[in-house]
This record gives structure tokens, C-alpha cells and sequence, in this order.
């Protein structure tokens, strides 16, 4: 028996090569917590995005492929959260808060400087691969703005003092 | 209708003013209903509402003390007995003109080079909300537009976000390969790569998309503005379902084709060969005088005298696609007892099984609308998404009746389109699918059966004799799976309204048959014979396929024809618009042709047979004669002549008939075959129109009409006289909005979209006021009784089908341009197991032998089809299908071979490729 679901997309599927099987045990844990593999694309491309840094087209392919989802839908999902890089990013994301409370306290100041140490605009990556920087609407931490991320860690309070000893940190950790 | 009586009407308050309304509808559709002009992107009469773009806003009171009342949006509001609304009051037009206001701010200024202009909804809507002056002066949001295919053109600029296009595109007719990408004010919907859209139905976002988004490319290479086309009601003649179109024409060329509405079959949409396939009638090589066989042009005169001198000895043979009265007048011409029909032998058994079944009052030929109610689909061997694209659309909606149960359980109204989705996910009601491969309905079905076409029959057999114990049984098991039968059976017994679909497209009668019992046993097994026929669409090939066997005696096949010239019983042929080499091994046609002493081919392009005619008489096409068709349910229609040829050619019942007028040939073919009696209802009543009064195929607004011929000659010529139908070359006549005689372009005051057929029907989705759906020609009388089952098949060898496809198997489609551009070449559809015996991989040539013939084409390698069968498709290539027979031999071609194939198959649509290495 056909069911159609499985014949939604070409059988000529290079998913499985292209994925890793670390990523593909993750996906498929994944799909056990949902009842449907249109539910799993979104954390399938947050697993890929983990161990590759960014979603490539080849990337969002094998996803589809993988899911069999058809990649317009998937590439809609992609595209609608900006915290799915569909660009290569560098290995420290800033995300920087430049929602109200941030605005009060001077957010674009630090943004200023911030812009000024490191050489780039909202969407752009240093040279040298260290930093992309990125606009966040909010990262909950209102009493403490201005408030940004790097990587995984949240600072707080930022003071445009404080923003080269931050990054030299990122740096260092990246050589 | 019958379901209109059944609604329940309620009355409710509009701006002071009381209407009875549909108890079960929401407020914007009933305010539409009413022709009250309330402005609305999103919703869309066929596919509900969403509430997504907020236009649509009025003001509900809560009783009549209530002086302040709330903002709602129409399209999402119930309608409740006493409801009071207003549109008018002041609010509610303010917010109306904020929401436009904002949807317009990234809009483009670019109505005057907008292909939409004219004709936009966005542009009616924008003026009712009365947004006359842009306020907004900051940058623009600009996006990049991609390469979506030959047939649409995509300007993402002019986007408002309304949804409409995914909508229709993946929900409605099951796209994948169009999404909404991207949020907030980027919102961007496209591929996820530059190519062309796949769906069959691409060509309908042209209509769907409230502006100029999507445009016909096709259209726009040879332009014009709504208003400047000479329009008239037409038939699409891309198939046997006889989808109501609209085509455009300018300065003698056909620019364009939309759908025209039609209540009880296409609604609102048709297919891509429909829209983009009749290229044809302004091709270069258009048959345009009377040719001898030297191809020394001949007067009209003589062509005629010609033609009359061989007539008395002379056989014809019909067409499908010509209308009733071209073959009427030529079976008058060489009287009944020699007019043949035009199928091959194939085709014409399973026309004759039909026409059988068309009589049974058992079984009742389901039109689209009928099919979208059905809650349990059989389709037995035709690939309908390829033979009657219409249908498969109408299919897929049909499978949502699941979905209306659990909304009617969760009392969810159906025009809740988001939230009838959402509660029924993946469920869906059954459609299961016997095919020999991977269909485009796959998505949507809950299993399919794949076998070979024998194989298939035999199964279908069984499934009737599972389905009630009269039926008969097959041999053994019937070779399947006899669990996955058991439950077909099952669910098509328990369902309220079984369909069972089968057609001529694959040649095979025992299908036919094989559906025949399945319909008769599922009526038996549910109960007496008193219940309503049970529905078996039986769909036929080409726009007459129908009208030519009504009009045919049952022994007057095209192969009898052929032998009674071999044999020298017959002395000359006639020929109505048909290639011969399409139908019938082409050594059987040469020797046919060869034996007569004069062959008269009637045409309107060059192909094999009007090579070989020692008279060629040029005729019109679709767009340039008025014909009657009888479609796949005997549902007689008329198209219209839209403009005028040019050249020497006629209408084919003028060189072989002696007909003064249209109406005279068609009431004479009315009135010499029996299943025709009732043909004359398609003529409209015009007896009302004051003075001999015409109607007008140009708009009011028509512009050039003065200075277009001025380059010959600065005298305005006189307008060109019709004095066979009701209608005028000309804009004078009453207008369509103030008389009910017919309806081509829709048009009302504020309204030039095609949003405007809301004025012009009884009520939303309701028949038009100019309701000519046609005249449902067939009789049923005495019924019939199960067939038995056929003899197993002992022959050895691979099983030849013919594949179907959208783009290619249509003769006159195929030779439009932008038909063209999708078409795939020349293949033969093979299972992977069959290719690797064989050595041949996905693309490469390969020779197809048969008993008399043995063609090359390409092999097309697919994952999903049984061993034992080879399906062939001969695209438009000179391909010998019915000399090869039924069993096939393969081999691979010489290197060289597939050179000469050379669109290659990168344009074919399937699912299950399995790629050579």
C-alpha cells in the first residue's frame, strides 16, 4: 500500500547521506515527541543549525528531504524566525536588544559602540568570523538594560565601558 | 439548485434596512449575496474566510438602543437572526480606510504599467475605502522577483499579504512548491528556488491574486487591457469536461483565456492547458485557403464543387473535436450509413460502454460540484490530474468532507476556513486511487492500488464481488491484496455518497466495466433499487468526444472505415478535423489512404492527414465559430464565436453543409438523431431584445475602434455584421448587467475585477442570473446488469499503456507556444526492475516494439510502477502507438536516438523519478 504522504516528494533523496548521524538521532528523537513531521522541521533545522552554525540551502534540502516536507513549506518556516540562520553567521552571535526598555536606557548608544569596536552593522559578521550582529525585540531582562547576548551568555546592564573587555573574552575563547 | 430551497433564511438589519439572509453563512458573504458593496481581500468565495486582512469591518449593534456598537469583521461573523449591522456608519469607514491605507503603504505607483490595471481588485477596493491620497513618503519594502515558468510572471512589489495565493495554491489545489516566506512587513511568497510552478493550476493565481502579483505571462507578451478585448461565453476544448472559459481577442489574435464561472462545473477555476492552450489559433501556420494536393491554392467556389462532386461516393470520418454541427452537417453530406466515427478502436469500445452506462438509471454522471460532495472515491485506472485536470481539482476538494464532519461535530460553520483545517489535520475522507504508477493525487489519497492495466481490471472485479455477492467473481483472488480490498470495499459501502471514476483515457473497456460493477454493487449492497442513482463519473477524452458517438452509428468505427476503403467499398474519404495517424496503426491509414481515389481533409493546421488530402478545406477555430459540445456528463453547451477569421476558412458545417445560419444547422442536428432532440435549449432566448436587439461582445469602455484600422484606410470601416447569434461585433447592445441572456466578462459600476461575477449570481456560489449551464442532453432508460468478468489475458510480454499528460497529449494545446515550453518529450514510463533488465537508465533512448510498428523514445524510469508494464507517452512526436498493440518488447536505441528527443523529460511533473546512475 501507497500512502500518499510518502510520495509527496522525489524519491532521489540525498538526506540521508547529507545529514550526520548525530543529527539524524536528534531529528528522529524529535519525532517522537510530535504527531507530525511538519511539527519536527522547526526544531530538525534548530538541530542542524546547532552542529553547522547556519541553515544552508543544502542544508534546508535535506531537511525537506529527510522529512519529507516540501521544501517551500520548510523554507517558509525558515525564513519566519530570524534566529534560523539561512546566512553563514560568525561563531559568536550578538543578539542585541533594541526593544523599548533598552531604548530608554541608551541602547543605542552602546549599539554605536558596539558597531564602532567591532565593524559591523545589524546583519553583519567581522572579518575575521568572530562576531554577527543581529536585532532582538526583547531578551526578558528589562530591570537590567541595556541587555544583550553573546552566544549563550546574557549581559547585562551594559555600559559602553564594559563592551571591549566583553568581546575580548569572546575572542580569546575563539583562538 | 435544490440545496437553495433547503436553506434557512433569517432576517437581519443592514444600516436600517432588513434582509433575509442564509442562517448558516458569515456576514460578508450574505452582504455580497444582498450586491451590498463592502470591500474584502482574503476571503474568496470559494475557499471561506480567514479574517486575515481585516478590510472587511462593520459595526455590530447589540439591540436597537445600542447607538455605539462594535467593530467586527463581516467575513468572520456568524449571521444571527436579528442581527443589526452597518457598513455606512463613520467608524467602521474609517477603519476600513486605515486598513487599506496601510496595505497600500509598500504598494507600488504603478497601476499604468500594471498588467492588472483595469481589472484589480485591490484597485476597486482601494477606491470603495475611499483611499484617494497616499500620506505614507518613506522608503518602500522592495523585494527581488523570481523566474516562476512560462505561464506567470511575479511581481512580489504589489503584494498586500492577503494569502490568497497560498491559499488557493497549497490548500486548495495541494501545490507544494509556493509559500509564504518570511514575516511582518517582508513577507514574500514564492518558491524556495527560481523554476516553474508545478501545480496544473498555476495559471488560476492570475484570478486569484487580488492584484498584480501574478499576471499571465502568456497575456502579457501580447497585451491588452480588459476592456479593450472583444469577449465572448466560450467552451475550453482542452478535454472532455467542457470547463466554461472567457477568451479575449485584439486585433484579430486570441490574447488570452480566464475562466468564466459556471455554477454546476468549473466554478471559479480551470487548468493550465485550458488557460495557456490555445496558442494554436494564432498559429503561423494556420490552414488559411482551400489547398489541392499540389498545394496550389483553390477558390471557395471550386473547393466546394470539388467536394460536393466526391461526396456521393464517399465515406466520412468524424471528429471530437468538432463541434455537433461540423459533424452533423457532414454526415448529412455522406449520409448516416457513412459517417464514422473519429476514436481509435480502443477509445470507441470504451465510448460505446459509456454511452451504455449513460443510460442505465441506476448510475447517475456527477457534475464537479456533485463530485466536491462526494465522501468516498474509487478512481479506477484514469489519470484524471492528466485526462480531465477539472475533475482531479474537484477530487481533492471532495476528500475534505471529512474535515465538515468534524467541524459539523465541533459545530465549526464550513466558511471557518482556518479552523475547519486545523480541527481535521491529516484527516481526511477515502480516495483511493488504481493506477499503474505514482499519480499527482497521491497526497491526498488513503492508498493506492498499482498494477498493470489487466492486473488492475482484475482487481476491480474482485472489489465488486467484495463489495455484494451478485457481482461477479473473479478467478482466484484477483492477484491482490485481498485485506487492502476488503477495506476499499468497506469504506465505500459506508459512505453516504460513493463515486466511482473511470474513463476512456487509457483505452481499456474492462475498467470501464470493472467500474460499472463496482457502482452496481455498492447500489445493491446498499439496499432497494428506489434509492438515488449512485454516482459514476465516466470521463471521455477530447470536448465532443460525447456529441461525435451520439451523432455515430455503433458499427461505423474509424477501423471499419479504414477497411471499406482497403477493400475498395468505398471509393473517397472525408475527413472533419482529424489526424488519422493519432487513431489507427498508421500502416492500416496509409493503405486506407492510398486505396482512396480522393481524400478531403478538413482542418485548421497542417499535420500527417491533410499531407496526404488531395483537398484541404481550411476551418475556424474554437474562438472563431459558434459550436454546440456535449461534455462527459451529455451536458450539452454552447461557445460563441468571439471574433472573426480573416482568411478563406469557415466553419466546417459551411463547406459541407447548406446551412444559411448557425441555428439552422443546430436545430437540424437536433432534429436528425434522436440524442440530440433536446440541443436547442442552448440557444438563448433573445425574443425580448427590442428591435432585433443585439448584445455586445466589447465592453462599453472598448477604446480604438475608430483608429485601429486607420493604417489602411482613415475611413472608419462599418462594424462587422453577425447574423448568427445574438451577439455584435461591436459595444452597442444591452450590456450583460441589465439583461440575463448571457454573460462572458463580468463587469459592474466599482467592480472591474473579476470579484464583480458576485453581481451577477443568484446569490454567492449560486447559479448565475444569466444561467445558461447548459441542456443535460442524455435520456436514461432501461438499466443494465453486471458484466462478467474477463477472460485472464495468457499473452506474455510487457503490457502497453498509454501515459497521459497535461501538457502534450492534447493535439491543438500542444502546438501552442507556451504549451510547448512544459511539454517533456517522448517517453516510455517503466518500473526500475524493467529498466535494469534491460540496461537502460532514466533518459536514455529506447527502442518500443510491437506487432507492426516499433517507435523510439525515451525511457522515463519510475520508482512507484509494477513490473510487465510500459506506459507510453508520444508527446508530439509522429509516434505509430496503435500500431505496436498491446504487448511490447524493449531495447535500448542506438546512442544517437535520443538526440532527435530533444526537449529531454526535466518538464515532466512526477513524484516517484528514479534516476539513472
Amino acid at each position: 500500500m501507497n500512502t500518499g504522504e510518502n510520495q509527496l516528494i522525489a524519491s532521489t533523496t540525498v538526506a540521508a547521506d547529507y545529514l550526520r548521524e548525530t543529527e539524524i538521532a536528534e531529528i528522529e528523537h524529535e519525532r517522537t515527541l510530535y504527531p507530525d513531521a511538519r511539527a519536527v522541521g522547526l526544531e530538525a533545522l534548530k538541530i542542524v543549525q546547532k552542529h553547522r552554525g547556519w541553515v544552508s540551502d543544502e542544508s534546508l534540502r535535506a531537511v525537506a528531504e529527510y522529512l519529507r516536507l516540501p521544501i517551500a513549506e520548510l523554507e517558509g518556516v525558515a525564513t519566519f524566525f530570524n534566529l534560523i540562520y539561512r546566512r553563514p553567521v560568525g561563531r559568536n552571535v550578538i543578539l542585541y536588544c533594541n526593544s523599548v526598555s533598552c531604548w530608554i536606557m541608551g541602547c543605542e548608544q552602546v549599539k554605536d559602540k558596539i558597531a564602532g569596536e567591532l565593524g559591523i552593522d545589524f546583519g553583519e559578521t567581522t572579518t575575521d568570523g568572530n562576531f554577527t550582529l543581529i536585532p532582538v525585540p526583547c531578551l526578558g531582562d528589562c530591570d537590567r538594560a541595556p541587555v544583550m547576548m553573546v552566544g549563550p551568555d546574557q549581559h547585562r546592564n551594559l555600559d559602553r565601558a564594559d563592551l571591549g573587555a566583553i568581546f575580548a573574552q569572546y575572542r580569546k575563547g575563539a583562538e | 439548485m435544490t440545496t437553495m430551497t433547503e436553506k434557512t433564511k433569517v432576517e437581519i438589519i443592514i444600516d436600517d434596512v432588513a434582509y433575509q439572509v442564509n442562517a448558516d453563512s458569515n456576514l460578508l458573504q450574505e452582504c455580497l449575496s444582498l450586491g451590498l458593496d463592502l470591500p474584502y481581500f482574503c476571503w474568496h468565495p470559494c475557499m471561506g474566510s480567514v479574517g486575515a486582512c481585516r478590510q472587511c469591518a462593520v459595526k455590530q449593534y447589540r439591540n436597537e438602543e445600542d447607538r455605539d456598537g462594535l467593530l467586527t469583521m463581516a467575513c468572520m461573523t456568524p449571521v444571527q437572526a436579528g442581527a443589526r449591522i452597518s457598513i455606512a456608519d463613520p467608524r467602521a469607514v474609517d477603519f476600513r480606510a486605515g486598513v487599506i491605507e496601510s496595505l497600500m503603504i509598500s504598494h507600488p505607483h504603478d497601476c499604468p504599467v500594471c498588467e492588472e490595471g483595469g481589472e484589480c481588485h485591490l484597485q476597486d477596493m482601494t477606491l470603495m475605502s475611499g483611499h484617494n491620497y497616499r500620506r505614507y513618503d518613506k522608503k518602500k519594502v522592495t523585494h527581488r522577483n523570481q523566474y516562476l515558468g512560462p505561464f506567470i510572471n511575479h511581481e512580489m512589489n504589489r503584494c498586500i499579504t492577503c494569502y490568497r495565493c497560498v491559499r488557493f495554491y497549497s490548500e486548495y489545489a495541494g501545490g507544494v512548491d509556493l509559500a509564504a516566506q518570511a514575516a511582518h512587513h517582508h513577507t514574500y511568497f514564492g518558491r524556495h528556488e527560481e523554476g516553474a510552478l508545478e501545480s496544473e493550476f498555476s495559471g488560476n493565481l492570475v484570478e486569484v491574486c487580488p492584484t498584480g502579483v501574478f499576471t499571465d505571462k502568456v497575456f502579457s507578451e501580447r497585451y491588452s487591457r480588459k476592456w479593450d478585448l472583444q469577449t465572448a461565453p466560450s467552451i475550453c476544448t482542452g478535454c472532455g469536461v467542457g470547463c466554461n472559459t472567457a477568451p479575449g481577442e485584439r486585433y484579430g489574435e486570441l490574447r488570452r483565456i480566464v475562466n468564466r464561472y459556471h455554477s454546476e462545473l468549473n466554478g471559479y477555476f480551470i487548468c493550465d492547458r485550458g488557460r495557456f492552450g490555445t496558442g494554436y489559433v494564432n498559429h503561423a501556420e494556420r490552414l488559411q485557403q482551400p489547398q489541392d494536393a499540389q498545394g496550389k491554392t483553390l477558390d471557395a467556389e471550386t473547393a466546394v464543387s470539388r467536394l460536393r462532386e466526391i461526396a456521393g461516393k464517399a465515406i466520412a470520418i468524424g471528429s471530437p473535436r468538432a463541434g455537433n454541427e461540423a459533424n452533423h452537417a457532414l454526415r448529412k453530406l455522406v449520409g448516416e450509413a457513412n459517417f464514422h466515427g473519429g476514436f481509435s478502436a480502443a477509445e470507441q469500445a470504451c465510448m460505446d460502454e459509456i454511452a451504455a452506462f449513460a443510460g442505465d438509471p441506476a448510475f447517475h454522471n456527477p457534475s464537479i460540484r456533485e463530485i466536491e460532495q462526494a465522501d468516498a472515491v474509487l478512481v479506477l485506472g484514469e489519470d484524471v490530474t492528466n485526462t480531465a485536470p477539472r475533475i482531479a481539482l474537484a477530487l481533492r476538494q471532495s476528500v475534505r468532507n471529512r474535515a465538515y464532519e468534524l467541524a459539523d461535530s465541533a459545530r465549526i460553520p464550513h466558511w471557518q476556513d482556518a479552523a475547519v483545517r486545523e480541527i481535521a489535520q491529516h484527516e481526511r475522507s477515502p480516495l483511493y486511487l488504481f493506477a499503474t504508477g505514482a499519480t499527482r493525487l497521491d497526497d491526498v489519497a488513503e492508498a493506492s492500488v498499482i498494477d498493470t492495466p489487466s492486473g488492475l481490471a482484475r482487481q476491480a472485479f474482485a472489489l465488486a464481488h467484495r463489495i455484494h455477492a451478485d457481482a461477479p467473481a473473479a478467478s482466484g483472488d484477483g492477484g491482490g491484496n485481498s485485506a487492502q480490498l476488503e477495506q476499499i470495499a468497506e469504506r465505500l459501502a459506508a459512505a453516504k455518497r460513493p463515486l466511482i471514476v473511470a474513463g476512456a483515457g487509457n483505452g481499456r473497456v474492462e475498467l470501464i466495466r470493472a467500474a460499472g460493477n463496482i457502482a452496481r454493487a455498492l447500489r445493491k449492497r446498499r439496499g432497494n433499487d428506489e434509492q438515488k442513482p449512485l454516482d459514476l463519473c465516466l470521463l471521455t477524452g477530447e470536448v465532443n468526444s460525447m456529441g461525435l458517438h451520439l451523432l455515430t452509428r455503433s458499427e461505423n468505427s474509424l477501423e471499419a472505415a479504414l477497411d471499406k476503403l482497403a477493400s475498395g467499398e468505398a471509393e473517397n474519404l472525408i475527413v472533419l478535423e482529424n489526424d488519422l495517424y493519432r487513431r489507427a496503426p498508421h500502416a492500416r491509414v496509409d493503405a486506407a489512404l492510398k486505396a482512396a481515389r480522393t481524400t478531403v481533409a478538413l482542418d485548421l493546421l497542417p499535420n500527417r492527414t491533410t499531407a496526404r488530402a488531395d483537398l484541404v478545406l481550411p476551418v475556424t477555430a474554437f474562438s472563431e465559430q459558434q459550436a454546440t459540445y456535449v461534455n462527459y456528463e451529455g451536458r450539452a453547451q454552447l461557445a460563441w464565436q468571439v471574433h472573426r477569421n480573416h482568411s478563406a476558412a469557415r466553419p466546417a458545417w459551411q463547406w459541407t453543409g447548406e446551412f444559411a445560419h448557425f441555428r439552422e444547422a443546430l436545430h437540424d442536428c437536433a432534429a436528425s438523431a434522436p440524442a440530440m432532440k433536446t440541443l436547442g435549449k442552448v440557444l438563448p432566448d433573445t425574443s425580448h431584445l427590442p428591435g432585433g436587439g443585439k448584445l455586445p461582445r466589447q465592453p462599453e469602455r472598448y477604446s480604438g475602434r475608430t483608429a485601429m484600422k486607420a493604417n489602411l484606410n482613415v475611413h472608419e470601416p462599418k462594424q462587422a455584421q453577425d447574423p448568427d447569434s445574438a451577439l455584435a461585433f461591436s459595444m452597442e447592445g444591452v450590456p450583460a448587467r441589465r439583461d440575463a441572456t448571457l454573460l462572458a466578462s463580468p463587469w459592474a459600476p466599482q467592480w472591474n475585477s473579476n470579484q464583480s461575477i458576485s453581481k451577477f449570481q443568484d446569490e454567492i456560489n449560486g447559479p448565475l442570473r444569466q444561467g445558461h449551464v447548459g441542456a443535460l442532453l442524455l435520456e436514461r432508460g432501461a438499466g443494465g446488469g453486471f458484466h462478467p468478468v474477463p477472460e485472464a489475458d495468457e499473452a506474455t510480454g510487457i503490457e502497453l499503456t498509454p501515459a497521459r499528460q497535461i501538457f502534450g497529449s492534447e493535439e491543438l494545446s500542444a502546438r501552442s507556444e507556451a504549451i510547448r515550453k512544459r511539454m517533456g518529450d517522448a517517453y516510455v514510463a517503466i518500473s526500475p526492475g524493467l529498466a535494469a533488465g534491460h540496461g537502460l537508465t532514466h533518459g536514455a533512448a529506447v527502442s518500443v516494439r510491437g506487432e507492426d510498428a516499433s517507435v523510439t523514445v525515451l525511457a522515463c524510469v519510475r520508482g512507484s510502477m509494477p513490473p510487465g508494464v510500459a506506459a507510453l507517452h508520444a508527446s508530439d512526436r509522429e509516434i505509430d502507438f496503435h500500431g505496436l498493440g498491446a504487448r511490447v518488447s524493449l531495447a535500448p536505441a542506438a546512442g544517437d536516438a535520443a538526440v532527435a528527443l530533444d526537449r529531454g523529460l526535466g518538464e515532466l511533473i512526477v513524484s516517484d523519478l528514479a534516476q539513472g546512475s
